[in-house]
């Protein structure tokens, strides 16, 4: 019994420490060990991938903005109708399905895109004359006009039809004549050369008749009918007038109130009909250069910036620009150089300031005229490349050739406006007097130019920071000095903690009073704010001498590390003084009102919520990420340094400038990076408290918009993949790396210094 | 003195001074944010005065004094003259159009600060508050004239209306919105079905049985609330002589509440002052947000802090625990360390873009394709939402836990784990019934400072979910009681909605300091939290340590 009962727990043991169920369990627990591993490093690993991939994921959407167009043919068949007659015009539909060629002897061919197979073939009612010009009144509403022999105008809009037979779209083309079949007389002679625009209650038209100097503008106002929606047309006011040279092309803009008149040589006269009576003549001025002449003029998208084609193979822009005078003059805006063979053929985008072009050398080059992008080129034929559209949603275009073919491409196309030089330079935008960064990314109306300079963004950004690193760095680094070097353990205690608050208060409560306290305070007690920056300085100085001027007694009671305390109600009484001397001092200096004195005598322009208000509040919420890298630095100076100082008779302000702060400088250079880094992400305070203009100017009383604020505005609005969204992204992108940087350098720099006192 | 500048002593008082700038900006911030919040609860006196036009006549006014300001004005004898202006609050918007006017007291006729005698203010569910005198009470066509007893009646008709709007309230919002919710839920299963090419006779036949149960579930319930709409409108009519003389007549149903504050003694106005806060916390908003109360956003805000919680516990202590006790200790892992460390100081707008961008139109419009399908176009998760909020929130708080938890499992000695593997545990059973239990107090720590951050962020959420009047709590009765595809309301941008977007700016900016004040409560006390966790925390390793 005994010896079974000594035996037991030992055999027990044995049993338990070998044996098949033994070895089972270290099997089972050494899996479960295995599986934890596995598990918390793929986990793990997962977890930091996650986190990385915020970087890349932004990339991603970024990309696509610089991927080159990609252009691939589609179809290539022998030109619908013969290449015998010139075309005068195509006509596509959304879904490029089916085609309208219009040729020079007025038929119309309408055509399936898929195969060159005729659909319809009409001819216009053109009563016997013959057609002379030809001119596209209306590029999105497919709305031309041809100018005849006999002096008459035809109006023709190009439409299609679209049907669901057997559950297939079936695209048919047609032509209708919204101002009626009739020939719309205005001369008796051939016109020549024709420019129509079609306004909201006229229809404005410029002509010139075979040989002739003379240009006759003539107004036709439109009466709808009563019983259809056929549209007539009733002259209104004619003028002509004689012409410096015999026109080729007349060009009419989109307004209708400028008129170029151009030579075969490319002078152009530049004609101002606001005042339809009497066309004044603003400018005479030759388009190209000398031994160079134009092939094709077309207007960009919105009939506002005119695309020279010339035989030199250069496309330039002009457009008309306003100087400060209020004069308009047409201006070289940019060229591009597209080939050393002459241009044939520019098409314009329909949707954006983008274009396509044809040369003598047969090749199709795809641009975008705000980027100054070079998106695509592609070899059409041997000979000569013809005519050329571009479908109405920019996917395809159509091009001839000289050997009778037609060839339609396929083009994906999606962000052609943007492009470095777009982001980051000037660009003469239409409309503009001279280039600019500007920051306008979307508008009502359908021509717009989309405006995306980031250099405003960023501008605004650094400005936003730069002002608040004025108000935060210096509070920040003295408080930090004097609550590390000369301040009580005691006091130290609390007071580090307050301060540090606020990096806990939410910035959208230090936006809120900002933008609704603290800007309209400001406003009112201007001079008070800069007296500020005197008074309390100054006061702090004057009282802190008159303290060495006290009793001893009294001195003593307050010990160097308790100073901060007393300052308190010193500080308090300072800034109420400040505050006290805002409106003596308006009345003395600033006529009663400084605001006022700001925008009239001194030319400042000055907003509520502006540069200083977000120095004030932006620099507060600074204020704990210095303060607390600058006190931890300086606090980790090994005492041995100081003392060593303090014992060969420097005074403690002595040690602090020649031993402490050199040591702690990485540190506080951290720190300062540290700060800039957040400045320059902040979101709320800006967004509550700037005002929001993209303005790039350094004006302490106007406001910004910084790129993080322009994120919380405008991505909920920006369509998922559009440039807009993109160029967002591409914001986002470069706040991330802007701190990115920032951080890891106030890193680097931090580790670094650990390292040397670990030395020390 | 020139001793004194030389040997710096300036630049010591200047360092001290700038301490002193921070504290004082600091707990003068905090001042005017707690006065400023709660100064909106307690009741304002009423006061009384006339005010004199150029052309004779006076107008009376009757109202509480909101804010002064002094007018400068410069004569030609270059003599200054302080002219206080008063911003007053008179209420009955229904009839004068604004709640607020300027007064200058240029004009006001008498003394500024004659209290009203026994004025009452109403405060409506429309229009805000009335300012006036008693002058009857009508109820079942018994008309009273005394103020004592129209008083006492109203106070008996006005709780009545409450319980009845409560019940209202609840009957329309959780029960008929329960019977909307299965009916939404049929017409969706038919769609699937019918999407699938599986829609038979019988299923047709079961629907229209169920919606037709509902629909009368519906009816019964439209029929109940009904009843107590009719009751409402019988609670009688209060009339109340404003200040122009006009008699203005509420209905009880109308009224929230009603109190005559210059006939209040000290405990009434302090039981006041609670029962407003009370009803500040507990009620939804009311006229675009410009008053009642603020209860959805509080609930979103605490509904998203915790499922960001539950989302970034596990990633984070995980991907420290890695770190710390898997990783092999080099290179890479010193640039995993710094770049976790940068996160951080990634702007937050960032991670609202990258949430935008990744978790809603990608991943929930991939969602909504293979799931939701039969609600397409109308999206349901492929739009902002409390779960993508969330998510983003998780991510950009991340940080902050791997930092923290890292710190804590970094304290842990080494000879702990050491003892525990002698012991013969394997490398998973001492992490998990060692290491990670010392390790507690620093994961809550970090946990409380990332809920803190998550709780006053609102960059990031106006990209990802917050909106500014959501219909529906994210939480509710119906199942999956959460509901992650819903948007929410939220505390901090519920101050940058009513603050900016407002258009009653005046109005509303005494509920903004209120819920900002509320906000700097939360965050505060859970920082201060965090700190005495983390102290705590110090104090009990420090004997290990040596």
């Amino acid at each position: 019994m005994t010896t079974a009962g000594d035996k037991k727990p030992h055999s027990t043991l044995e049993a338990a420490l070998t044996g098949p169920a033994f070895e089972k369990r270290i099997k089972r627990r050494n899996i479960k060990d295995k599986l934890v591993k596995w598990g918390i490093s793929i986990g793990g690993i997962g977890v930091i991938f996650s986190v990385l991939l915020i970087m890349f994921f932004l990339l991603y959407v970024v990309i696509p903005l610089f991927v080159p167009a990609s252009v691939e043919q589609h179809q290539r068949y022998d030109l619908p109708g013969g290449h015998a007659e010139k075309t005068l015009y195509y006509g596509v539909d959304e879904y490029k399905s089916s085609a309208m060629r219009m040729t020079e002897s007025g038929k119309l061919i309408g055509f399936d895109l898929a195969d060159g197979r005729i659909q319809l073939t009409e001819d216009l009612p053109l009563q016997g004359q013959s057609i002379t010009s030809f001119t596209v009144v209306n590029e999105l509403q497919n709305l031309v006009a041809f100018g005849l022999s006999e002096g008459g105008i035809l109006f023709a809009k190009y439409g299609y039809q679209i049907s669901y037979p057997n559950d297939q779209r079936v695209v048919s083309p047609e032509v209708t004549y919204p101002y009626g079949k009739d020939i719309l007389q205005v001369s008796d002679s051939a016109i020549q050369s024709l420019a129509i625009k079609s306004l909201d209650e006229e229809v404005r038209v410029a002509y010139q008749t075979k040989g002739s100097k003379r240009v006759a503008i003539k107004s036709f106002s439109k009466t709808e009918s009563m019983f259809n929606d056929s549209v007539s047309l009733e002259e209104d006011s004619s003028v002509d007038f004689e012409s410096t040279m015999i026109p080729k092309w007349l060009m009419l803009d989109g307004s209708g109130r400028n008129l170029y008149v151009i030579s075969k040589n490319g002078t152009a006269d530049y004609y101002d009909l606001s005042d339809l009576e009497a066309p004044s003549l603003l400018q005479h001025v030759a388009l190209v250069e000398n031994s160079e002449h134009p092939t094709v003029i077309r207007f960009l998208l919105g009939d506002y910036s005119l695309m020279i084609g010339t035989d030199k193979g250069n496309v330039h822009q002009w457009f008309p620009v306003r100087d400060n005078d209020n004069i308009f003059s047409l201006q070289h805006i940019r060229s591009f150089k597209v080939s050393d063979s002459p241009i044939q053929s520019i098409a314009i985008e329909k949707g954006r300031k983008g274009f396509a072009v044809t040369d003598a050398a047969g090749e199709f080059k795809l641009y975008n005229s705000t980027a100054e992008r070079h998106l695509a080129t592609k070899q059409v034929s041997q000979g000569a490349a013809g005519l050329v559209v571009m479908a109405p949603r920019s996917n395809g275009a159509l091009v001839e050739t000289q050997d009778g073919e037609l060839v339609q491409y396929d083009i994906d196309n999606d962000h052609p406006d943007v492009s470095f030089s777009s982001l980051w330079s000037k660009v003469w935008y239409e409309g503009y007097s001279e280039p600019t960064y500007t920051w306008q990314s979307s508008s009502a109306s359908s021509d717009f130019e989309p405006k995306f300079s980031l250099m405003p963004l960023t501008f605004g950004t650094i400005k936003a920071a730069f002002y608040a690193m004025l108000f935060a760095v210096p509070i920040a680094i003295l408080a930090a000095i004097f609550t590390a070097f000369f301040m009580d353990r005691q006091t130290r205690q609390w007071v580090k903690p307050t301060v540090e608050m606020i990096e806990a208060l939410p910035t959208v409560i230090l936006g809120f009073l900002a933008g609704l306290w603290l800007a309209p305070h400001m406003e009112e007690n201007l001079p008070g704010f800069f007296a500020l920056l005197i008074v309390i300085p100054v006061g702090v100085i004057l009282f802190g001498f008159g303290w060495t001027r006290l009793p001893k007694s009294i001195r003593n009671s307050v010990p160097l590390g308790k100073r901060a305390i007393l300052m308190i109600p010193v500080v308090i009484l300072l800034g109420w003084f400040a505050m006290q001397m805002s409106s003596p001092m308006e009345n003395a200096w600033f006529n009663g009102d400084m605001r006022h004195w700001l925008t009239f005598s001194a030319g400042i322009d000055f907003d509520q919520r502006n540069a200083m208000v977000i120095g004030f509040a932006m620099g507060f919420a600074l204020i704990p990420t210095i303060f607390s890298v600058t006190e931890d630095a300086i606090y980790n100076v090994p005492t041995y340094l100081v003392n060593g100082s303090l014992a060969l008779g420097a005074s403690g302000w002595q040690t602090l400038i020649g031993v402490v702060i050199p040591t702690a400088s990485p540190g506080i250079f951290s720190a300062v990076m540290l700060g800039f880094g957040r400045g320059v992400g902040e979101t709320m305070i800006v967004l509550m408290a700037s005002g929001n203009t993209p303005l790039m100017t350094m004006n302490l009383f106007e406001g910004m918009r910084t790129l993080a604020a322009n994120l919380a505005i405008e991505m909920p609005e920006a369509a998922v993949a559009s440039s807009h969204y993109r160029v967002l992204f591409l914001a986002g992108l470069v706040l991330f790396i802007f701190t990115f940087v920032f951080n890891t350098l106030a890193e680097v720099v931090r580790q670094r210094m650990r390292r040397k006192y670990g030395s020390l | 003195m020139k001793e004194w500048l030389n040997k710096g002593e300036h630049w010591i008082w200047l360092s001290a001074s700038t301490v002193s700038i921070s504290v004082v900006l600091v707990l003068s911030l905090l001042a005017m944010i707690s006065y400023k919040g709660l100064a909106h609860f307690w009741p304002h006196p009423v006061y009384e005065f006339n005010i004199g036009s150029p052309n004779g006549d006076t107008t009376r006014i009757l109202g509480e004094l909101q804010e002064t300001k002094n007018k400068v004005v410069v004569e030609a004898s270059g003599l200054k003259t302080l002219i206080p202006q008063y911003l007053i609050k008179m209420g009955n918007r229904d009839v004068f159009g604004i709640d607020f006017k300027w007064v200058s007291s240029e004009n006001v006729q008498g003394k500024m600060d004659t209290l009203a005698k026994d004025p009452v203010v109403i405060e409506r569910y429309e229009y805000g508050n009335v300012y006036g005198h008693f002058s009857s009470f009508t109820l079942n066509g018994k008309t009273t004239n005394d103020p004592t007893q129209i008083r006492s009646e109203l106070q008996v008709q006005v709780a009545k209306g409450k319980a009845l709007h409560s019940a209202i309230t609840s009957i329309e919002k959780f029960d008929m919105g329960a019977v909307n919710k299965h009916i939404e839920d049929l017409r969706f299963e038919e769609k699937k079905l019918r999407i699938k090419g599986a829609f038979t006779p019988e299923d047709e036949s079961r629907l229209k049985a169920e919606r037709a149960e509902f629909q009368k579930t519906f009816i019964a319930y439209q029929a109940e609330v009904k009843v107590l709409y009719d009751q409402k409108e019988t609670l009688g009519e209060v009339a109340v002589a404003i200040s122009n003389g006009q008699v203005l007549r509420v209905p009880v149903e109308k009224v929230v509440q009603f109190w005559q504050p210059n006939n209040m003694n000290y405990v009434e106005k302090l039981g006041f002052f609670f029962s407003s806060i009370g009803h500040f916390i507990s009620e939804d908003p009311r006229e675009a947000n410009t008053e009642g109360g603020i209860f959805p956003a509080m609930i979103g805000t605490i509904v998203m802090v915790l499922l960001m919680t539950v989302f970034v516990t596990p990633m984070g202590v995980v991907a420290a625990i890695y770190m710390r006790e898997y990783a092999k200790d080099g290179l890479i892992l010193r640039l995993v360390r710094i770049s976790i460390n940068n996160l951080a100081g990634v702007p937050s707008i960032v991670f609202g873009i990258f949430g935008l961008g990744f978790f809603v139109y990608i991943i929930g419009g991939s969602i909504d394709e293979l799931f939701y399908g039969y609600a397409l176009p109308s999206p349901t998760f492929g739009t902002p939402g409390l779960l993508w909020a969330s998510l983003t929130m998780a991510l950009l708080t991340l940080p902050v836990v791997i930092v923290s938890t890292e710190e804590g499992l970094s304290r842990i000695p080494m000879s702990l784990r050491e003892g525990g593997l002698a012991l013969g545990a394997t490398k998973s059973e001492t992490i998990w019934k060692i290491v990670l239990p010392m390790a507690t107090p620093a994961i809550m720590t970090g946990l409380i400072l990332a809920i803190a951050r998550a709780a006053g962020e609102v960059a990031p959420l106006m990209l990802v979910g917050v909106v500014k009047l959501a219909p529906e709590l994210p939480i509710d009765s119906v199942a999956p009681f959460i509901h992650l595809d819903n948007k929410f309301m939220h505390l901090g941008f519920h101050i940058y909605d009513v603050g900016f977007q407002s258009p009653n700016v005046e109005a509303a900016q005494p509920l903004v300091y209120a819920t900002s004040l509320l906000l700097v409560i939360i965050i505060v006390s859970l920082n201060l939290g965090a700190i005495t966790i983390r102290n705590r925390l110090r104090e009990k390793y420090k004997a290990l340590e040596n």
